[in-house]
């Protein structure tokens, strides 16, 4: 491994995405204002579930709003980095050209999950920095290097699920080909992010920690960030996270003995 | 003779596309289940006893929920994607000459997955039965008529928007991203995720004027029992279908004016 080389590399992936996607400039300013209304929506939404009860599953209004902070920057940064490249993958599988990939003197999995990078999605990441300042003033948070890294570590391994979970089925491409509608299954319970755990049943809470870890991408960042999370959550969710991102890599290697290119 | 001729021609169109649609089962059961994000919300309010401020009993509430998630089974529409595929690849151009406006293949389509969807859907709500037995019931033959009724039309309201979205492919060449803009109103007003008897007041005193309480809201509060108006409702959805329908063929007849094919 060269790690100047991959910065080399992903700096030359950057400009070349970029260069393109810029093309589209009008496209750009409609998914800001998508992404906007979006939060706004969510937020309506949270405002009618409170509308009558000052807490739902013990959360707060304004602490369920660092719940949607959160789950809008991690929004983003699937419609940045993870969305547009499986848009890649699924084409490289279906035209074969997952071939030129798999030669090239570089890891297949770092190029097909970082080619493509999609900028409108780093204007929903800032909106949801913006949200999240806001939510530490009104949640009166003190900031401590302490507080700092632990939720840094908290967001990092949500990002690390997150990431396992799409390319897990990106991966599965690999056999059925067309994987857009696994997509929006999981695009459907990744929803479910935006409310806190605690407010779902017990069967559901159980089904989003253990079969589909949803429940570690938002809740356990938010707790941290109100102070309410105990250490072993945050052991937990590293485990979590390492379990699964050794398992994606692991996957892939697997399933790309079986990609037999297009049409052989 | 010429309705006997678009007859013919419809008919041939739904057997060619219901028999394409069959060899998708597996994606469209997917997407069947990519639609269950009501029955995550019902348990969000039956869980908190949010229905208590507005009166709606847990039977009523979970009857509702999924109603909508029938209605949007069979009111979901997808246009805008497929016919900006097909005017990137240069497709359009050979349905042009034919002497029938492409739009009826996109319809025919969209009823076939339709059928094709039917079998998935009663299956979910087969364990959705198993898990809440108490919310069975049997809508009389007349109200499971009218809301049949109130569900197409939905449908079609939400076919004729996109169909207009999907002509602006003739001026910009990405009209999905104005379609993923108009998305965020109908999932948050069409009462998708909460019914609209439960918003605030300052939201319902314009939002009947709008399409979006028509969508779901209305169709899934006559299917389930719920108290609704039903002449109003669906003179509204009739309304809207005239309204929409000029500018329909308004901006197809100046798109295909300005047409011109991929490549020249």
């Amino acid at each position: 491994m060269n790690l100047r080389k991959y910065l080399k590399v992903y700096k030359k992936f950057l400009h070349t995405s970029l260069a393109s996607e810029l093309e589209y400039k009008t496209n750009i300013l409609v998914d800001l204002i998508t992404a906007i209304l979006s939060l706004v929506g969510s937020i309506f939404l949270l405002s009618i579930f409170f509308q009558n009860n000052g807490y739902i599953g013990g959360w707060k209004f304004e602490q369920a709003l660092i719940i949607q902070a959160i789950y809008t920057i991690l929004n983003g940064i699937t419609n940045t980095w993870f969305n547009p490249n499986l848009t890649e993958i699924v084409k490289h599988i279906r035209e074969g050209t997952l071939d030129f990939v798999i030669l090239k003197p570089i890891d297949s999995q770092f190029f097909i999950s970082l080619k493509k990078i999609n900028p409108s999605g780093f204007l929903e990441i800032m909106l949801g920095f913006f949200l999240l300042l806001f939510c530490i003033k009104i949640n009166q948070i003190n900031l401590s290097l302490s507080f700092l890294s632990l939720s840094l570590i908290t967001i990092s391994c949500s990002i690390c699920i997150l990431y396992s979970l799409w390319f897990f089925i990106s991966t599965t491409t690999i056999w059925f080909v067309k994987t857009w509608n696994a997509i929006e299954v999981l695009r459907s319970f990744l929803y479910i992010g935006r409310f806190p755990l605690n407010s779902f049943s017990l069967s559901l809470r159980v089904f989003f920690s253990i079969f589909i870890p949803i429940a570690f991408i938002t809740t356990i960042p938010s707790e941290v960030f109100l102070g309410l999370s105990q250490l072993w959550e945050i052991l937990l969710e590293v485990i979590v996270a390492s379990v699964f991102f050794i398992t994606s890599r692991k996957f892939w290697l697997f399933a790309l003995k079986f990609y037999s290119s297009a049409s052989s | 003779m010429i309705s006997n001729l678009i007859n013919r021609k419809i008919f041939t169109l739904l057997k060619v596309q219901y028999s394409n649609m069959l060899e998708y089962r597996v994606e469209i059961a997917l997407w069947a289940i990519s639609g269950i994000i009501p029955f995550f919300m019902l348990n969000i309010w039956t869980n908190n006893d949010l229905n208590e401020s507005i009166n709606i009993s847990d039977v009523m509430l979970s009857r509702y929920f999924l109603c909508a998630f029938f209605v949007r089974q069979f009111s979901v529409v997808w246009v805008v994607f497929s016919f900006e595929e097909d005017s990137l690849m240069g497709k359009v151009s050979p349905y042009l000459i034919q002497p029938l406006n492409p739009f009826f293949r996109y319809f025919a389509q969209h009823l076939a997955e339709q059928i094709t969807r039917f079998p998935f859907a009663l299956i979910i709500a087969f364990f959705f039965f198993i898990f809440n037995p108490e919310s069975l019931w049997i809508p009389n033959l007349g109200i499971l008529l009218l809301s049949m009724l109130s569900t197409f039309l939905s449908f079609m309201i939400q076919f004729l928007i996109q169909s207009i979205v999907a002509c602006l492919c003739f001026w910009t060449e990405k009209a999905s991203s104005i379609e993923r803009l108009l998305f965020i109103p109908t999932l948050f007003l069409s009462g998708l995720l909460a019914p609209v008897v439960s918003f605030p007041a300052y939201v319902k005193s314009w939002i009947y004027w709008t399409p979006f309480p028509y969508l779901i809201d209305f169709p899934a509060n006559l299917l389930s029992g719920n108290e609704s108006n039903i002449s109003g409702g669906l003179s509204m959805q009739i309304l809207w279908i005239f309204l929409l329908f000029p500018l329909f063929k308004k901006i197809w007849s100046e798109g295909t004016k300005k047409y011109t094919a991929m490549g020249s």
